[in-house]
């Protein structure tokens, strides 16, 4: 029986990590399913799904020898995952502001309070390092839609300082 | 009147440009009638293009009436359409019944001014905003061989469009 792993690697980027990681992966007889790779602070962080025929040890075998080669941790726990189980996000949020220790936490628990279930998070830090700006981009699920959100981050943000935008998503069928 | 079968990605049909219409007889008609009841078969699709369901002609059928709060034109034949004006762009989530299971972010005009003829072959003048708008474009990109895959943008680049861009962008809550 075929079964899900969740493969995390994480270490400092350099080029040719996914090529290598999914190569081998592909030779060791393992099927790829959703991912999300990205560069983090100058470290490569990778959380892919991955579909294998056999227990995780032997996965690890394949996955292995390419990870230390590239110097990248390797985190397999297996998972009770399927394909095509998409949640349709219906909200968008977006915050920026000038970074400060709790920013995320005051928004994501402004966001939890509002019902809404976050289904993917992005956030960077930019402007100059003597005043950094924080910038986040959130789609999640509310059962109450983009209203109730809405009134419960801005007040937030008005309390303080930052900027949100809060939009409804209305996925277009055609 | 039947409901269509419909060409689901990686068929290379869907990759192809449409041919124009130059009969506008009763067979089209019918044909009209076939795709409008193909939309309507599969809840929550706003629009269907004619090569969606096998034939390579340019044919739109269009309906956002359904959706609340949505300036529309009401159900919609859009024969050989051509895009004459565009305004705008905002980021939108697409769908397509020809692609299962997968949805992405797009970035399409916000006001168009489209050309097309009916199925009696009179050529009529739209204007639409919005979802409406986004629909035709989504459309009229089949009768091309293109899909919304075509036309992903990143998370990153949906946000923080400016104030007058559009009903759905958000009171700004500071200093801008
Ligand atoms: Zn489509």
């Amino acid at each position: 029986m075929k079964n899900w792993f969740m493969l995390t690697l994480v270490g400092k980027d350099r080029p040719g990590i996914v090529a290598k990681v999914s190569a081998a992966l592909y030779r060791g007889g393992a099927n790829l399913g959703e991912a999300s790779m990205t560069r983090l602070g100058g470290n490569f962080a990778v959380m892919l799904m991955t579909q294998y025929e056999g227990p995780p040890e032997a996965l690890e075998k394949i996955v292995a020898p390419v990870a230390g080669g590239l110097a990248l941790r390797l985190h397999i726990d297996p998972i009770e995952g399927e394909l095509h189980r998409h949640v349709e996000p219906n909200v968008r949020v977006s915050v920026y502001g000038a970074d400060r220790a709790g920013i995320v936490a005051e928004v994501t628990g402004a966001l939890a309070e509002a019902g809404l279930n976050i289904l993917d998070l992005e956030s960077d830090v930019g402007g100059s390092s003597l005043r950094p700006i924080y910038i986040m981009h959130i789609e999640g699920h509310a059962e109450g839609g983009a209203d109730a959100v809405k009134r419960i981050l801005e007040a937030l943000a008005k309390e303080k300082n930052i900027e949100v935008q809060i939009a409804p998503i209305d996925t277009l069928l055609g | 009147m039947a409901v269509l079968d419909i060409l689901i990605y990686p068929d290379p049909r869907l990759k192809q440009t449409s041919s124009s219409v130059s009969n506008f007889d009763a067979p089209l008609r019918d044909f009209i009638a076939d795709l409008e009841e193909t939309m309507l078969a599969h809840p929550g699709c706003v629009g269907l293009a004619a090569p969606q369901a096998g034939r390579f002609e340019r044919i739109v059928v269009l309906d956002v009436s359904g959706k609340p709060q949505v300036p529309n034109n009401g159900r919609l034949t859009l024969i050989n359409p051509e895009i004459v004006h565009a305004d705008g762009s905002a980021v939108g989530r697409e769908g397509c019944l020809s692609v299962p299971d997968y949805t992405g972010n797009v970035a399409r005009a916000e006001k168009i001014a489209l050309k097309a003829f009916d199925s009696h072959g009179r050529e009529r003048l739209y204007r639409m905003e919005g979802f409406e708008a986004r629909a035709a474009l989504h459309e009229l990109d089949h009768l091309d061989g293109l899909l919304f895959l075509d036309r992903l943008v990143s998370r990153r680049n949906a946000l923080f469009r400016r104030k007058n861009q559009g009903r759905s962008s958000a009171a700004k809550t500071g200093p801008s």
